[in-house]
This record gives C-alpha cells, structure tokens and sequence, in this order.
C-alpha cells in the first residue's frame, strides 16, 4: 500500500480490499461505516471545541479584550473545561414539556449537520460519499436542523422558545431560497452537481474566477443568507438574548444544551466548506495555467491543508460579520431576502446562463 | 425610474456602511495594541489607578501630622447612608478660648456608596479620595476606619 497526504484514494481503497478480503461484503460495507462514523464524530469534535476557542478569541480582539487567557497555553484548554463542565452539568427536567420531542430535538440538529459532513469533499479520496447530486443533498441536509429547532421550541412550553422557533424558521424559509439560488448559479456554470467534478473542474480556475461577476455576487448573497441560515449574528433572531432569553434553547441544560452550541459551529464550519468546494476550488490548490514552477510550488502543500486553510478564512469572515453587525429585526430581515436578495439572484442566475451560453467565461 | 435609482442606491449605501464597520472591527483584530484589557492580578505591582477613581475616602496628613479637619461635621450631615461619624472634642487655645476639634473621624467603609459628596463639600477639603480598591477583608469590623492618625494635629491657617 503506497500512502501520499496528497491523495487518499489509494489508502481508502486499501481499507476497503483488505476488509473485502476477509469477510463478507455487507459486514465490510458496515465496518467501513462504522469507521467513517467514528472518524466525524471526532473530528466534529475537534472542530467544534476549536472553533468555540476561537470565536472567543476572535470576537476578544475585535472589542480590545483577550478573551479566555487562563487555561493552558493562551486559554487553549478553555473549552474542553467548559465541556467536562457541561458533562457534568443536570439536565433540568421541564413541566408540562413534551418529553419525547424535547430529547429528541437537539439530536435532530446534531444529524442534520452530520448527515451534511459525510458528503463534504475534505481531499482527494477523502469524501465519504460522492453523491451525483451532492449540492442537491447538501442543501436539504443542511436546512434539516431547523426542524430540530422548531421542535426544541414547540416542546419547551416556553413563550420564548416558541417565538425563537418560529422566527428561525421564518428566517430558514426565506433564507433557504438564496442559498439554493446563489449554489444554482454555480452549478449552472459547473454543468454538474457532484461535488467531486466540481472541485475537478476548478483546477486551473477557482469558480470565483473564472465565474466572474455573478460568481461573485452570488458568493456574496450566499455568505450572508448561509449566516443567517446557521442563526448566527446578526440574524441570530432566534436566539436573541435580549429580548428572548436564550430563544429555542431557553430551557435546555447540560449536554443538550452542549449539543445545540455546538451543531452551531459545526453548521458554521458546513456553511463555509460548501462555499470552499462551490466557490473556491475545494481541496485544488491555487494553480494558474501555463505557470509550471508556480504551479508546482502550490502543490506541495497537501490538499487538506488548502481545505481548511479556505474553510478557515471562510469561518472567519462570517466571525468577523457576527462582532461587527448589530442584529436585524425580523421585518428588516425579510426585507433583505424578499426585496433585495431574491431578486438580485434570480437575475444573477439568468446573467450567469447568458455567459455561459455565449462562453464569456474562462 | 427614480424608484429603481433609489433602489440600487440603497444597496451601494448599505454596502459602504457596513465595509465602514467591518474595517474598524478589523482594525481592532489585526492591531493587538488596541487591547484594553488589564490582567489584574498579575500586573499588580505596576497598576496604578487613574487620579478620579473613587477608592476610598481618606484625610491626607502633612509630614507633620497635621490635617485640615476642623470637625465642623458637614461631611457628617451630607452623608446619605450614615457612612461617617464625626465625635468632636474643645482644646482650649492659648488665648484661653474654648475651640472645637476633632477627635475621632469615624468612616465606615461598609456602608459606604462612593458618591463623593463628603469631599465634594469639605470647605477645608480635609477630605479625598484614595486608589485604594482591594477591599475586601474576613472581619466586618476592619471596614470601620478612624480616618485622622493618632496625634495629629489641625493644620495652621486652616478655621
């Protein structure tokens, strides 16, 4: 077996021949998801106490503060104590509230955002399922975690969660149509929705690029509408803590309360992978045709470090638009999606099928 | 027409203003000097507190152990939560005459709001404030101070 950081497919079809080859296919094909299982659920855990940490500490330095400086090394362990905390933490048990529904709603959030990781190209051969629909299935995957939303608030019999519910899902229903919208101009240009030829067409050519202006328009509607579908600020109505308490999670502790904090990071990272492979090239190194040695420089650093590299940039832009923005109202946030965005993406749309019916792009 | 300019001028607008915001958020991030956060218990040695934080109020002594306190009790009167006590005592000058002093200028720190109007009324500005901020003590009755040293003396010139 011959295993390169550059690409995956040979290990991942190593795993698979070795397992055929000492049991039945279906008991292979059940360890291997297994294997896979366990492989997101850590790294969706890494992910979300990193991303905890470091919203903290990016939103610290963007209002002149710190941020957590005490538990280890610049306040690294800060969140894994914040976790075992929560561990340990009781889970209150509401009168009058909907038991089945009320337990059922954080794990409901929990797999819409997993069910999305499984289909997230992270490097070459390193992608779960290659689905010929993937943008498709990302995105009703992705807009899955309202109904555990709804379902927190309704069950909580709670004024405040149920009026949290039901702007969050008011706001997903707006917000869903531009991000499907603003992922529709790039598949029109892509000719395709499997994300892994996606990412295969972007190799000399992120789609930001060669898509030009209404690829960057709709880069640009869906950055904002995906922050205002994960619920995060300034469309983070559904929680709103000034006027609703905490909104959908007022009444959940502990680990389900873990659970919501944490689908919403992950959510976050999801939002910001989707428009990494869409928009800018997925795991492809940055390349410019015809420049060999450039070219060749770029491709030493291994693809998962390009991912996460333009993840990373992505989550910090959305960072940045939760500690700068103050929060909309829920009638300006309508007006947004109705009045301005749907109608700039659907002409987007017709704009980018005219370039590429007359080829005026590269 | 004029609706659509009006429409597209919106959007430019509301663009503009918020690159305005994002730039001074990401100023903030990309200049580290900008932090305003002090670690206190670290920098304990070198804080010094600015000159109109409201510490504590103490009665600045000379290095003669004078003060200015006349023990005319309007700090007292003012008072509005009983926070000091003034306990006057007659000193008998050498003109023979019958003069009122202090005795004890009692402060019970406790009790006590900081809203200054003590040394905002002083006529003879006996009375200041100090940086002092750690506070905290285990017994109750550490918070009530005697605010005038033992053996002082009225500052000369001061009625």
């Amino acid at each position: 077996m011959e295993f390169s950081i550059y690409d995956f497919s040979s290990f991942t079809a190593w795993i698979d021949q070795s397992l055929r080859a000492s049991m039945s296919p279906g008991l292979a094909l059940a360890i291997e998801m297994l294997i896979i299982g366990v492989v997101i659920l850590i790294f969706y855990a890494i992910v979300g106490l990193f991303l905890v940490y470091a919203e903290r500490k990016v939103c610290a330095l963007m209002q002149n503060r710190l941020g957590p400086n005490r538990v280890g090394p610049g306040g690294m362990f800060q969140t894994i104590a914040d976790l075992v905390k929560l561990l340990f933490v009781e889970l209150v048990p509401i009168k009058n509230a909907d038991k089945i529904l009320f337990s059922l709603a954080p794990y409901i959030v929990i797999i819409a955002s997993f069910m999305a990781m499984g289909a997230l190209p992270f490097a070459k051969g390193l992608h779960a399922i290659d689905l010929n629909i993937g943008v498709f299935y990302l995105m009703a995957v992705s807009s899955m975690g309202v109904v555990g939303v709804l379902l927190a608030g309704w069950a909580s019999n709670n004024k405040y969660s149920l009026i949290g519910a039901m702007r969050s899902g008011a706001q997903i229903v707006s917000y869903e149509l531009s991000v499907g919208m603003s992922l529709v101009t790039i598949v029109v240009l892509a000719g395709t929705m499997q994300l892994s030829e996606i990412v295969q067409a972007q190799q000399y050519g992120w789609f930001i690029f060669r898509g030009h202006i209404p690829a960057v328009i709709a880069f640009i509607i869906y950055i904002v509408a995906s922050t205002a579908e994960t619920n995060r600020g300034p469309f983070d109505l559904a929680e709103a803590e000034s006027e609703l308490t905490a909104g959908f999670h007022t009444e959940y502790s502990g680990i389900r309360f873990a659970f919501f904090f944490l689908a919403e990071y992950i959510n976050m990272f999801i939002v910001a992978a989707i428009a990494t492979t869409v928009f800018f090239g997925g795991w492809m190194p940055f390349n410019v045709y015809g420049w060999e040695g450039f070219n060749k420089v770029m491709n030493l650093i291994p693809p998962f470090i390009w991912f996460l590299g333009k993840t990373g940039a992505l989550i910090f832009l959305i960072m940045w638009f939760k500690w700068t923005f103050p929060r909309l109202r829920i009638d300006q946030l309508l007006t947004l999606e109705w009045k301005y965005f749907l109608p700039i993406n659907i002409v987007n749309v017709l704009i980018m099928a005219l370039i590429v019916l007359l080829g005026w792009h590269w | 027409m004029k609706s659509v300019i009006e429409y597209f001028k919106g959007i430019y607008n509301g663009i503009k203003s918020l690159l305005v915001g994002m730039s001074v958020t990401g100023g903030y991030f990309i200049k580290p000097g900008t932090t305003l956060t002090q670690q206190y218990p670290d920098n304990r040695d070198t804080l010094v507190m600015f000159e109109r934080f409201k510490g504590e109020v103490v009665m600045p002594h000379n290095e003669k152990n004078e003060h200015k306190c006349t023990g005319c009790g309007i700090c007292e009167i003012n008072c509005p939560n009983g926070s000091i006590e003034v306990i006057p005592t007659t000193e008998v000058t050498e003109e023979g005459k019958k003069k009122r002093i202090i005795d004890k200028h009692i402060y019970h720190l406790g009790m006590c709001t900081f809203c200054g109007l003590c040394v905002k009324t002083c006529p003879s500005q006996a009375l200041a404030f100090s940086q002092e901020f750690e506070h905290a003590v285990f017994d109750r009755k550490k918070l009530t101070k005697v605010l005038n040293q033992p053996g002082s003396k009225l500052m000369k010139g001061v009625e």
